[in-house]
């Protein structure tokens, strides 16, 4: 019987107090934030959308292998050793032709780890949130500053220019080959000390290492 | 449960009067499944006589995934998405396992950072798991008020790494970034501006006679039964069971800080009832600031990045990990044979061991208390699914 | 009023038909208003901001920019439900609820019909609203609505008696149950109001009242039929467009039917609280009116400060608290009287 009351008690006063609790609330100052018109700044580590200055871009391909969901695709070409591709801005010389950078922005977590790797930091995380598109092949955003007809005339020259390399290095060996083979083979002559092999050609930097 | 049905009745010709159970779907789609689960309700009337949860829903191949990463460290956004609303734990958590395996020792700044952001995120996390709760048993403000206090948490973390909710902060080896100028100013503001409005949420829902009457002696999870299925975190101290992995098999720094285990006592009902779970999580937001407010008093100096290797290609071999995270306890697996890449990434969710209980104690009640417990479970399904 | 019309027309029909329409004048735009005022208020209570762009100032126009879009909505019917019913449950729920306002007087020269037994007719016609609930629930073809209407049934039927015990204790007190006489009894400075009579029974009959009342619209705590978090909506989930439209509009009518019942059979109805101080047919409208509003705005507190009850323990209050309760203010009345 006690109970009851108790019960009833308990549940009227603790009505009241709440009731109490929303009435205050209704004085204090709304924290809402009428956006579109009033748009908080973001603080300056804001992780949104990327952007790359492709002017600084060397083709490494560190921020293609370091993103998670694979968003980065990168292309690059090997340069003639005439071309001249200009300086970064933290002072190294570009060797090579970035033929193709494009970053599906629908794909990218916005983890940032592509920032972290970029060795002349042209990559970043911008503040800008509000990149919606209709279409969602626009969300592929392609970085590179070569246009496409530039692209085909640099890899034909470069298909040139291999196969010139080619040619050359096929020459050399086979010059290489009739040296040795016009050097009489001794009978019984000691062992000769192996000849030192020429070395490897390095493969083009643009190979992942 | 038999003795809560109806005995059949019958007609005066003798004949007996049967009723028909009904199965009823709380679908993927629902207000108050928490996520995409399904509970297949069998009722009688408002008697529930059996639940079989399906899950599956938002799984994404995380374990998979993990696998076909070039390095460790790309899978730490992979972790951020397994319990979304407590991503600083999970990180941390993979990031031990990893760090298990390398055995490296990261500088005494990093444990402090880390320990400092776990712990906001876990207010963080509780917040949510209060205010939704509130929100599923009908009392639509206190909702407001927790969401109100975590954009303060979230203001503070997108200032230390500049995202709001998946953060990709705490690496293997360190942390990515340094705090920022003016963070343990903003923290301490923060501890002082948020301990009266745990007050003011006890006052309008934890002690309202009728949200007592809606959770208090419902869903109770006896001691034994937690244990056996398994249960962690709120799930087991809301039981009685007095078992916190901070303490009891620690990790990082939580032995400098001076904190208490918070269990249920069935203070208003019986101990292990959703009221116990629920005080459980409100007392354990307490507790955390008072760890953030010693770990921002006794911080020291230092390099936040040197210990985080370049190369990451630990010897072959597999190890465990747990660490408690604000849901129970979050395990790693990782089979590592020698190369960049992990061989196989486990991660033992807590709730998806929590969930299991719940057919176990929705038993016998009422579609409205199904809905009570599912929400005192405190479930994500990005970390049930995977 | 009805002589005004009198002298318009002698056609009969067209007078009472008019009578009828002008708490309609009233009704739509006061539930207009009264959804805006609670997005606003639960927008308040929550430190948030509510409508603020539709209209210009804090977003007066959205509920009428909600009507406009609930009028031109689809109307979809589930291909497995009953098309007859299913069309006239929302008719039956707001004619409940609005034939209600037949008796209710607006002010000293306004009522609808004059009849010697408006308090019994007003409580026995709002219960009219049961069948059209549970017609909509069975109509809509689904497990959810079904169990929203079943409770919504339980509950509204279970409410019915205290509200009726609460209100005869008031009629014990006033001798009658015309509504119009017993506002005139009320009239003077507001210690002539009947809640101040008979101190303290008729003041706790008219806590049951309220509380009880509260069960009769679905407004939280006893909004189970209509949970949203666990029933999406209850009986009107299956419903678009203008009929949903519809089951707003009654239930916003009948919150503000049962608040001017209050207002008028314990707070005075028309009358000024100050007595002849700003009295008057006119005045009298405006006193009725914004104690009915005052009411409505309590009962949205109330909503957005509690969790809501579960079925059995709704059905507890109503049959082992609140029904007690009231027959033991009747007892005090009676009491009282016979001394």
């Amino acid at each position: 019987m006690k109970k009851y009351f108790n019960d009833i008690f308990r549940s009227v006063w603790s009505v009241l107090i709440g009731m109490k609790i929303t009435f205050r609330h209704l004085f204090t100052p709304a924290v809402t934030v009428q956006y579109p018109d009033v748009r908080l700044k973001l603080p300056e580590r804001a992780r949104n959308r990327l952007y790359v200055n492709m002017d600084d871009c060397i083709g490494c391909f560190q921020c293609d292998m370091a993103c998670p969901v694979d968003c980065i695709m990168i292309e690059t070409v090997k340069a003639l050793p005439t071309d001249d591709l200009g300086m970064t801005s933290t002072g190294q010389k570009k060797r090579l032709w970035v033929t193709q950078f494009d970053i599906d922005i629908a794909k990218c977590c916005y983890c940032g780890l592509c920032v972290y790797p970029c060795p002349t930091e042209c990559i970043k995380m911008t503040d800008v949130y509000e990149f919606s598109e209709f279409n969602r092949s626009n969300l592929i955003y392609n970085y590179a500053t070569v246009t496409t007809a530039e692209v085909v005339d640099i890899k034909a020259k470069a298909a040139v220019y291999e196969k010139e390399q080619a040619a050359k290095k096929a020459a050399a060996a086979a010059e290489a080959a009739k040296a040795k083979a016009a050097i009489p083979a001794p009978a019984t002559a000691p062992a000769q000390p192996p000849r030192p092999t020429p070395p490897p050609s390095a493969p083009p930097p643009e190979n992942k290492s | 449960m038999s003795e809560i049905l109806t005995p059949p009745l019958k007609t005066s010709t003798g004949r007996t009067l049967r009723t028909e159970e009904m199965v009823v779907n709380m679908g993927p789609q629902h207000p108050s499944t928490h996520g995409v689960l399904r509970l297949e309700l069998v009722v009688d009337g408002e008697i529930v006589v059996d639940v079989i949860p399906h899950i599956g829903y938002l799984h994404r191949c995380f374990e998979k995934h993990s696998e076909a990463m070039t390095n460790y460290q790309q899978v730490i956004p992979y972790c951020d998405r397994l319990d979304y609303l407590a991503s600083m734990n999970m990180d941390w958590g993979y990031a031990l396992a990893v760090e298990k395996l390398l055995a490296i020792q990261v500088p005494e700044r990093v444990e402090y950072i880390r320990v400092i952001m776990a712990e906001l995120q876990r207010i963080a996390s509780h917040l949510i798991a209060l205010g939704t709760y509130g929100l599923d048993v009908g009392a639509f403000t206190p909702f407001l008020f927790m969401f109100r206090d975590r954009e303060r948490i979230l203001d503070l973390f997108e200032m230390t790494c500049g995202a709001r909710l998946l953060y990709n902060y705490i690496w293997v080896g360190g942390v990515s970034h340094d705090l920022p100028p003016g963070f343990i100013d903003k923290a301490r503001a923060f501890c002082k501006y948020f301990r009266p409005n745990i007050k003011e949420c006890n006052d309008l829902l934890t002690f309202n006679e009728i949200f007592i009457k809606r959770t208090a002696n419902v869903g109770v999870l006896p001691r034994e039964v937690a244990i056996a299925y398994a249960c962690s975190g709120p799930m087991l101290r809301g039981s009685g069971v007095d078992f916190d992995l901070r303490r009891d098999d620690p990790y990082g720094i939580y032995n400098k800080f001076q904190w208490n285990v918070v269990t249920g006592k069935g203070e208003v009902g019986t101990v292990g009832d959703c009221w116990d779970r629920y005080m459980v999580r409100v007392r354990e937001m307490e507790q955390s600031l008072d760890i953030i407010e010693q770990a921002l008093d006794q911080i020291p100096d230092g390099d936040v990045q040197s210990s985080i290797p370049k190369r990451i290609r630990p010897n072959p071999g597999d190890v465990y990990v747990r660490t408690e995270s604000p849901r129970g306890e979050i395990g790693f697996y990782i089979i590592s044979d020698g190369s960049q890449t992990p061989y196989r990434v486990k991660a033992r969710s807590p709730a998806f061991v929590n969930l299991s209980v719940c057919p176990e104690i929705c038993r016998g009640s009422m579609i409205a208390d199904v809905v009570a417990i599912v929400g005192s479970i405190d479930i994500v399904l990005g970390e049930i699914d995977r | 009023m009805e002589q005004i019309f009198r002298t318009l027309t002698e056609n009969d029909f067209l007078i009472y038909f008019l009578m009828s329409v002008i708490p309609l004048l009233w009704v739509v735009p006061y539930a207009l208003f009264a959804v805006w005022l609670e997005r606003k208020v639960s927008a308040h209570m929550q430190d948030r901001l509510g409508p603020m762009r539709v209209g210009g100032w804090h977003g007066w126009a959205q509920t009428v920019a909600d009507i406009l879009k609930l009028i031109q909505k689809e109307d979809i019917v589930p291909a497995a439900a009953d098309k007859k019913l299913h069309f006239l449950a929302p008719w039956v729920v707001f004619i409940g609820s609005y034939a209600a306002f037949a008796t209710i007087p607006f002010s000293s020269a306004y009522i609808g019909s004059n009849i010697s037994i408006g308090l019994f007719y007003v409580i026995a016609v709002s219960a009219i609203v049961v069948v059209g609930i549970l017609m909509a629930g069975w109509s809509s073809n689904n497990k959810w609505s079904l169990f929203g209407a079943m409770r919504a049934a339980a509950q509204i039927v279970s409410y019915e008696i205290p509200t009726a015990l609460a209100l005869l204790a008031v009629v014990m007190v006033a001798g009658t149950l015309n509504l119009q006489e017993i506002n005139q009894h009320q009239a003077g400075w507001f210690w002539n109001w009947y809640l101040f009579r008979k101190f303290p029974f008729v003041f706790i009959a008219f806590i049951i009242y309220f509380v009880a009342s509260l069960a009769e619209t679905n407004r939280t705590p006893f909004d189970i039929p209509e949970a949203e978090s666990e029933l999406v909506a209850g009986y009107h989930t299956e419903y678009s467009g203008m009929k949903f439209a519809l089951f707003f509009l009654a239930e916003y009518a009948n919150m503000f039917a049962v608040s001017a019942i209050g207002s008028t059979l314990f707070l005075g109805g028309w009358n000024s609280p100050f007595g002849d101080l700003l009295g008057g047919p006119v005045w009298g409208a405006f006193w009725f009116l914004s104690k009915g509003m005052f009411f409505v705005f309590v009962q949205m507190w109330l909503r957005w400060t509690l969790p809501r009850l579960r079925v059995d323990q709704l059905m507890y209050v109503s049959w082992k608290v609140l029904t007690p309760w009231a027959f033991a203010c009747i007892l005090g009345v009676g009491f009282w009287m016979m001394m």
